[in-house]
């Protein structure tokens, strides 16, 4: 009997450890769905670059409303997955909810602070790589007007207008900066119709080169700068190839290498704040094959002084969401 | 404002207004007929999808339309057979085919295309080209009517023009033709039309078929027209404010192209927050803009305008005897 009892606890041990052995991460997209071209597209493409090189495979998950955000992480919690990664701000609260009824699994959320000692927080200075694409715009601008066209009207996109905004002006101080919001529900991230009637109404006040920073909507801003002869800049992914020589650049967050490296620590993920910087790589602007003839030498100049004198320290660029204020802009 | 700030502004109002008037005159055959519809919103989606996925694999804007016309009529007629022949409640089944319509669109186009619920961008024939009406360019100079008709009426998309015809014909075939007399009969007293000897069931089908055909076209003009291709539920909210319009209008065809048009024309003053500071002097919170269709409809259905009462037998599965 205690020899069967032996054996059934070392059977069950066994199975334990496999059961840890085989947890797999997981990762959750939010509301603009996994093939927005930018934000959630670029986790997706993290995911699937952990998978390739690894062999291992991964559990997802893509939210249809904003009432499954907690149900959705409780069961991927409970399922064993380890580590959890959340894309988007939208999940903080939620999640500083629910981490705590599971403090054997690691949770990794992207572009948003949650404190407990079982999350990962990922952050990213937008700002930073807003500055550089702003720099870009105001080199390509030949009206001195330069546009904005934001998603849902929240402190982190505001971050990127205000980013932009500084490199605009540190190249153009008089240039003229026109800043939109879709909307101040979650259905402005999809709704490229109005997108794309916001580009015109930035083209119709002057505007010729208009930054998007609002996922699905950006198709529709993108769009119609491309069909109105203006220039546009992508966000998150790299967005050049969707209108071949008519994006001007795309600000790259690099939330694939974020989802990555989540991945790639496992259950040994370290909790805590990690700020992906342009030093670290985290942001930058994008530069390939579609836009070499948009971007001229002067220009790749003055784009690469910003980016080394932000490295060594020598340019500050201004958080909005540190104080929620703009030097450059008033919203 | 000045008048050129203007002009681009009642552009722009053309080009959001389209697919309101659209669904809300969709909305008006169905609704007059005693049919109550919020589902507007799922076909227009759904033609929004049919006609993306249409216009990408075959290259030509009009087949398109035609898929996409043909998707909302399948939704039409799900509606009409849960409302009219099993008589279950016309709020229920719209509710349930707009989430029907957000799901299986995003299912369909990933299926076809592995675009991730999108499909691909249409571009050329693809799309609703931009039509210059005849003499735009001539009539361009004439002082304050020139700029109106070259710039604001001129060089859109065929179903802008479609749209704007649907209201007069609507007019007519309501209220100067039998069948609008006896579309608006069975929406107010079903049994007295069927004690005429006509049949309730026909001419609720017809009417939601009708409804189907306009949503269609709504969806088309999202699809090809203002975007080039399908996004997951790039509707938006549409089918709703065209349901706000439609209550706005008292369920009058003229009286929807007005509602149609001011609230296209508060979408469009709400993407110009410089031009409303400029004009008023004081700033005005977008988000109080986007509400203000909302808003409008309320005070109308709290009966401060008027009356607002709908087809009295809106709402009531026809019983012929028990």
């Amino acid at each position: 009997m205690t020899l069967m009892t032996k054996f059934l606890g070392a059977a069950a041990a066994l199975a334990l450890t496999a059961g840890a052995a085989l947890a797999d991460p997981a990762i959750i997209y939010d509301l603009g769905g996994k093939f927005d071209k930018s934000f959630n597209e670029a986790a997706y493409n993290g995911a699937e670059r952990w998978k390739a090189e690894t062999g291992g495979t991964y559990k997802e998950l893509e939210m249809q409303s904003e009432a499954q955000r907690e149900q959705a992480l409780r069961r991927l919690a409970e399922s064993g997955a380890n580590p959890v990664v959340m894309t988007g701000f939208a999940f903080g609260d939620v999640l500083n909810k629910v981490a705590p009824d599971y403090p054997d699994t690691k949770f990794a959320i992207i572009d948003m602070v949650v404190d407990q000692p079982n999350v990962k927080s990922i952050v990213f200075t937008e700002e930073q790589g807003s500055y550089l694409v702003g720099v870009l715009a105001a080199k390509a601008s030949k009206t001195g007007t330069v546009g904005f066209v934001g998603g849902m009207d929240i402190p982190l996109i505001r971050k990127f207008a205000c980013g932009y905004a500084q490199g605009v002006k540190a190249v153009n101080p008089d240039a003229k900066i026109i800043v939109n919001m879709t909307g101040s529900t979650p259905a402005a991230w999809n709704d490229p119709v109005k997108g794309a009637e916001i580009a015109k109404a930035q083209k119709a006040q002057g505007a010729d080169v208009i930054y998007a920073a609002a996922g699905g909507t950006g198709i529709g801003v993108l769009q119609a700068a491309a069909d109105e002869g203006i220039l546009s800049i992508g966000v998150d992914s790299n967005q050049n190839y969707l209108h071949p020589g008519k994006v001007l650049t795309s600000m790259l967050k690099r939330v694939d290498n974020a989802v990555y490296e989540a991945f790639k620590a496992g259950e040994n993920i370290e909790p805590g704040i990690e700020v992906m910087d342009l030093a670290k790589g985290g942001v930058d602007y994008a530069l390939d094959e579609n836009n070499a003839a948009l971007i001229t030498d002067e220009m790749k100049a003055a784009v690469e002084e910003a980016k080394a004198k932000i490295i060594s320290g020598e340019i500050k660029v201004h958080d909005y969401m540190a104080d929620e204020t703009c030097p450059a802009l008033t919203f | 404002m000045d008048f050129s700030t203007l002009v681009q502004i009642l552009d722009s109002t053309m080009r959001l207004a389209t697919p309101l008037l659209l669904a809300c005159l969709a909305g008006l055959y169905s609704e007059r007929s005693g049919i109550f519809d919020i589902g507007l919103e799922g076909k227009m989606l759904m033609a929004a999808m049919c006609t993306g996925a249409v216009a990408a694999l075959t290259g030509s804007v009009w087949l398109g339309m035609l898929a996409g016309i043909g998707g909302s009529i399948l939704f039409a007629l799900v509606h009409g057979l849960a409302s009219i022949t099993f008589r279950g409640n016309q709020l229920i089944s719209g509710v349930a085919l707009n989430f029907v319509a957000s799901g299986v669109t995003v299912l369909i186009a990933q299926a076809l295309f592995r675009q991730g619920g999108r499909t691909p961008p249409l571009s050329g024939d693809a799309r609703f080209n931009p039509i210059e009406l005849p003499f735009a360019a001539q009539l361009a100079d004439i002082p304050i009517i020139g700029p109106l008709y070259s710039d604001v009426l001129s060089g859109h998309g065929a179903l802008v023009y479609v749209a704007l015809l649907a209201v007069p014909v609507t007019w007519w075939v309501l209220f100067r033709t039998r069948f609008g007399l006896r579309l608006r009969a069975v929406g107010e007293n079903p049994a007295s039309v069927d004690t005429a000897g006509v049949s309730v069931i026909r001419l609720r089908y017809t009417a939601v078929i009708i409804t189907g055909i306009l949503c269609g076209l709504a969806g088309a003009y999202l699809a090809a027209g203002l975007q080039t291709g399908f996004g997951k539920e790039m509707t938006a909210g549409r089918g709703y404010i065209a349901l706000a319009a439609l209550i706005f209008a008292k369920w009058r065809p003229w009286h929807a192209l007005m509602a149609t048009f001011l609230f296209g024309f508060f979408q469009a003053l709400a993407l110009r927050p410089d031009v409303i500071r400029g004009t008023l002097g004081f700033d005005v919170p977008v988000p109080a803009l986007d509400a203000l269709p909302y808003v409008l409809t309320v005070i109308v259905l709290a009966g401060f305008v008027g009356r607002a009462i709908p087809p009295r037998a809106g709402g009531e599965p026809y019983v012929k005897e028990r």
